[in-house]
């Protein structure tokens, strides 16, 4: 099945997934990102590195539509974010995004499993297929033996993995991970992140990343850099 | 909005909310305890109500315990006697008043109605008395049967003797129950059954004697008794007899039961809208916690509607599981109710479950547990997925409209509650009104102290002051919620004890000291040097000797009294001109009484027109003013009035008070009985007067004022018994919400206490820093509700009862003392598992 996908997916490589145009977003007097302009492909991976306060997470945020841009416009696959209404955008997130929190953000009351089928169930998907889906993705991860356990009972990097199964159980056209490593140490991080392009490269999924660690940058195919809200141009 | 009922229709939604909640469930279960009560008060009350109306309508006969009854304070005359007897039916006469009842056995004597009778009555229901028996005694004229409470008062026998006048006759039963009456009535007039062959003995009864001479009619079954007594009403109103028909009784007893039902139903409702408020207060915690799990779902694609649904769908839960409990606690604690309530009700009490007022009372319960559990559910609309990205995301903290529309259905709700209960939208927009000021007093009071405390925390302060105060206005504060329900609980039973103590207070002023509190009264003429001589002998002070003279008013402005009852238009009430004044004449006012409008004189010099003062509320009843000319019927002679002055009344002085008062130079010749008023130091003086009198005047009654203040204080310690009952759901509900909001600033609190014992705190600093929170929380609970219960008992003593106040200190101590250290105590017992275990273990098991 994930191979299958993989060739779909190759085959929309060249097509454009996400388009930023001229976005700018202010919080009063104060402009967190100015004026951005990009494209990125289906299929491929980029990272999005800068400092701390350069505007990473909240290019990731509209880029995602979890927020509204104050000037410009973001396509994903086609759609105008800004033309949608919050169910809208809702929708989008549901059919076509997955998210990896820095924080991993499962649903502390929730086992693993029911947080791995949580995004298909909002679909109205919640059958046993679903179910088999996220037994085989949480087997992928290597939590096969952890369904049922919390996230208080699992480790930074077994959240993470979980949280991993959880944004590829709806088979995303892009993928948003925010600083995926950022709260693991650097082998549980490495694990993690194997973990992430495997998945990734198994569903073809496009993967944005936000990273402050170079070594994460480095694996992805292109990097956009950001200073000051600002694009740095691309050497 | 109908996208989140759409929600509320998906089995995943519920899913969902189960899951959410898992290790939450034990502590919204604790939350929805906050409604269990009021939901319990409301179904407990209902089933009363349905109960009652029922027994009302099964019992209705026995509630008269005859079709008809006629009755005149005047023997009846001839013409009447002919009405009766076109009346037909089965008939039973009575004569009621009041005289002294003389216990020879224990040498002991009060007063007591007595009433003679003969024929079958009652008709429907019969007398309780003990032995059984004694129904067939007193009827075959063997004897007489005595309120029971006067036995035990006398240590009285059944087969010894009371003797009544001059009569001395055997008691042949103990009297428990008359139909239709309430035990309450025994104990402010003991009643004595005589057969009414026995009533010429007792020598009473005679002209002047304040009697009510009744007839009781049984008419054959299917008699419309109602339609009867329409057709002899122009015959009642010229004879100026009243009558009373089952179905009059059932409206008047109907009424007097439905405004008990109705203030016990509005006490359930307070203690209802008090565990809304805790309801509130505790998902507002909820709520909090959960924000990072809704901005998780938003993320993962769930619409706005459908998070918001979740979350509702768990209010929806709470305010059931509540509703549920409160209906079925309800309906067991209903039995409770017409035991605390018995001394009230004049019938038997069957108690059966009304179904339909327990699910109504949870239909209530859910309904306000919602509607104040939206309040702090509308945050979860707000929620961006943004939070998902940043942990320190807050919401916008932009009013919410909608929050104003849920208050809005929640005042509406409120009055229509009280309009329901009132039917009177004055009284309802009152109800609602005063309720949303003690909240919004309360909450003013919360938003104050916060603001106080901001500013008055100085860096000087020790470590542990410092911290403990500024938990009263840090984020995640339980300084509103506790000041609501620890406020209301103090407001509500420091106003009973003020209530009490200003009542209690007021009957101890109308008898002071130095005052009358014995009055002598329907004492001839010719006895009055002997009765006045008796009292001397006694070393008993003679106070005041008045005569009084019975009269009915003939006319009013030249408009004949059979006029004005017989016009519908009339403003004027028929028992001012149908009843028989006693009124006295004097050369100068008493201290109870003074001129308000007009001028007093003293003695009439013309006798054409006598000026007389007249007591200010009547005149107002009868629609007349000062010049205006009564005519009074003076036991046959026409006597020709004008209203000199008016005057008020304190009749809450407990002696000899009129209506109608006339000078001198008028009355003197007219027949008249007299009133002697005396002070008795000690009851065994007063039952020394009581005795010497009953031995030589039998005629002659003494009121004990200090017995009737001792009776009132019995009664109104019933009715307080009643408030108190009520007040205990909200009490209870109180502590309820209490321990909800201290578990949930438990587990608001714990994270920065743990912090701080990881940073090296004592458990004694942590102990000490909660400590001072909770006292200060409790400190000034009990001071706005101290504060708003002196208001409102200041402002009932003004404008309700009219009598001076001044509060006991003992409650206000007691209040200063309980309420912190309940809430002290109560804290830091949710506290301790944070001041015993090591910080590590807390963390995680927090985090679990």
């Amino acid at each position: 099945m994930v191979n299958q996908l993989s060739d779909l997916r190759k085959e929309a490589a060249a097509k454009t997934i996400l388009e930023v145009r001229h976005l700018t977003k202010t919080y009063g007097s104060l402009t967190v990102v100015k004026d951005i302009d990009f494209t990125i492909s289906f299929g491929s991976t980029c990272a999005i590195v800068g400092p701390s306060g350069s505007g990473k997470t909240t290019l990731l945020g509209l880029c995602a539509g979890l927020d509204q841009p104050t000037e410009g416009h973001v396509l994903l696959d086609g759609t105008d974010l800004a033309s949608l209404d919050e169910n809208g955008r809702a929708r989008v997130r549901s059919e076509s995004i997955g998210f990896v929190f820095q924080s991993f953000q499962l649903i502390p009351t929730l086992t693993a499993l029911e947080n791995v089928m949580v995004p298909m169930e909002l679909r109205g998907d919640g059958g046993p297929a679903t179910l088999a889906k996220a037994r085989e993705l949480l087997d992928h991860v290597g939590l096969g033996g952890r369904l049922s356990h919390y996230p208080s009972q699992l480790s930074g990097g077994e959240q993470q993995r979980a949280a991993l199964a959880r944004a590829f159980i709806n088979q995303p056209k892009i993928l948003f991970a925010d600083e995926p490593t950022g709260n693991l140490d650097t082998e549980t991080g490495r694990l993690v992140i194997d973990n992430l392009f495997a998945l990734n490269a198994a569903f073809g999924t496009t993967l944005v990343i936000v990273t402050h660690d170079s070594e994460l940058a480095e694996r992805a195919g292109r990097v956009i850099r950001l200073k000051a809200g600002a694009l740095v141009p691309e050497s | 909005m109908s996208d989140v009922v759409k929600h509320l229709f998906r089995p995943w939604t519920w899913r969902m909310c189960w899951r959410d909640c898992r290790s939450n469930r034990g502590r919204l279960l604790l939350f929805s305890l906050s409604i269990v009560l009021g939901v319990a008060a409301l179904a407990a009350i209902g089933s009363f109500g349905v109960n009652m109306e029922r027994a009302v309508e099964e019992q209705a006969k026995t509630l008269l315990g005859a079709d008809l009854s006629i009755s005149s304070r005047q023997p009846f005359s001839t013409n009447e006697e002919h009405l009766f007897a076109q009346l037909g039916g089965e008939q039973a006469r009575q004569i009621a008043f009041n005289s002294m009842a003389y216990f020879p056995s224990g040498d002991g004597t009060r007063l007591a109605q007595v009433r003679a009778l003969s024929g079958g009555f009652p008709f429907y229901g019969k007398f309780e008395t003990e032995p059984p028996s004694a129904v067939e005694e007193f009827k075959r004229g063997a004897g007489a049967l005595v309120e029971e409470n006067l036995l035990i008062q006398f240590d009285a026998k059944v087969g010894e003797t009371v003797r009544i006048g001059k009569l001395a006759v055997p008691i042949v039963g103990a009297l428990r129950k008359v139909p239709g009456e309430s035990a309450a009535l025994a104990l402010i007039s003991p009643r004595v059954y005589l057969p009414m062959a026995d009533m010429p003995a007792t020598g009473l009864g005679g002209k002047g004697t304040l009697a009510r001479y009744t007839v009781f009619f049984k008419f054959p079954p299917g008699t419309n008794v109602e339609k009867l007594v329409k057709s002899i009403d122009p015959r009642l109103d010229k004879f100026r007899l009243s009558s009373e028909t089952v179905e009059k009784r059932k409206q008047d007893l109907g009424r007097a039961m439905e405004n008990l039902y109705h203030f016990l139903n509005l006490g359930g409702l307070i203690a209802l809208l008090l565990g809304g408020i805790g309801v509130a207060g505790a998902i507002h915690t909820h709520v909090k916690q959960k924000l990072p799990t809704a901005a998780i779902l938003r993320c993962l694609g769930a619409p706005v509607a459908q998070t918001f649904a979740v979350y509702l769908a768990q209010g929806i839960a709470l305010g059931l599981a509540g509703a549920i409990s409160g209906a079925l606690l309800g309906a067991l604690i209903q039995s409770a109710l017409p035991r605390a309530l018995a001394s009230f009700i004049p019938f038997d009490f069957q108690f059966r479950i009304s179904w339909f007022a327990v699910v109504r009372a949870g239909a209530i319960g859910f309904g306000i547990c919602l509607l104040f559990a939206l309040l702090p559910l509308l945050a979860i609309r707000r929620v961006s997925p943004l939070a998902a990205l940043r942990v320190a995301w807050e919401p916008k903290s932009a009013r919410d409209p909608l929050r104003w529309v849920i208050i809005a259905i929640l005042l509406a709700a409120l009055f229509a509650f009280g309009l329901g209960q009132e039917r009177n939208w004055r009284m309802a927009l009152g109800f609602t009104g005063a309720l949303a000021f003690v909240f919004a007093a309360l909450s003013g009071t919360a938003f104050l102290l916060m603001r106080l405390v901001r500013k008055l925390i100085r860096p000087g302060l020790p470590f542990v002051v410092r911290q403990g105060l500024s938990g009263l206005h840090r984020p995640n504060n339980r300084t509103h919620l506790l000041i609501f329900s620890l406020g209301v609980g103090t407001f509500l039973l420091t106003s009973i004890v003020f209530i009490e103590h200003m009542l209690a207070g007021d009957l101890m002023i109308t008898t002071g000291t130095g005052q009358a509190n014995a009055i002598l009264f329907d004492i001839q003429r010719s006895q009055l040097p002997a009765v006045s001589n008796l009292v001397a002998g006694l070393q008993l002070p003679v106070l005041d000797q008045l005569p009084l003279v019975n009269m009915r008013i003939s006319s009013i402005k030249g408009r004949d009294v059979e006029s004005l009852l017989a016009d519908k238009q009339s403003h004027i009430p028929s028992w001012p001109l149908r009843r028989e004044y006693r009124s006295t004449y004097s050369d100068h006012l008493r201290g109870a009484e003074h001129v308000i409008a007009g001028q007093w004189i003293p003695r009439a010099t013309n006798a054409a027109v006598v000026p007389i003062s007249i007591e200010k509320d009547i005149a107002k009843d009868l629609g007349v003013g000062l010049g205006d000319e009564i005519v009074f019927d003076v036991q046959g002679i026409p006597v020709t009035t004008k209203v000199a002055s008016l005057r008020e009344v304190d009749w809450r002085r407990m002696e000899p008070n009129f209506f109608m008062l006339f000078p001198l130079g008028v009355l003197e010749d007219a027949p008249a009985m007299d009133v002697l008023v005396t002070r008795v130091a000690t009851s065994a003086q007063s039952a020394q007067l009581q005795r010497a009198m009953v031995k030589a005047f039998p005629n002659v009654s003494v009121i004990d004022l200090t017995m009737i203040v001792q009776t009132l204080d019995a009664i109104v310690n019933k009715v307080f018994f009643v408030i108190r009952f009520m007040a205990l759901f909200t009490v209870l509900t109180g502590i309820l919400v209490l321990i909800s909001a201290l578990v949930t600033g438990h587990f608001q609190r714990v994270r920065e206490s743990v912090l701080l014992r990881t940073l090296g705190a004592a458990s004694g600093q942590v102990f000490g820093i909660l400590l001072v929170e909770y006292l200060s929380l409790g400190v000034v609970a009990a001071l706005t509700g101290v504060v708003l219960a002196l208001g409102g008992a200041w402002a009932l003593a003004q404008f309700v009862f009219h009598v001076h106040f001044a509060p006991p200190l003992a409650p206000v101590v007691l209040a200063f003392v309980i309420v912190p250290l309940l809430t002290g105590g109560v804290g830091l017992f949710m506290s301790r598992r944070v001041l015993k275990y090591p910080p590590l273990e807390m963390l995680r098991a927090e985090s679990s």
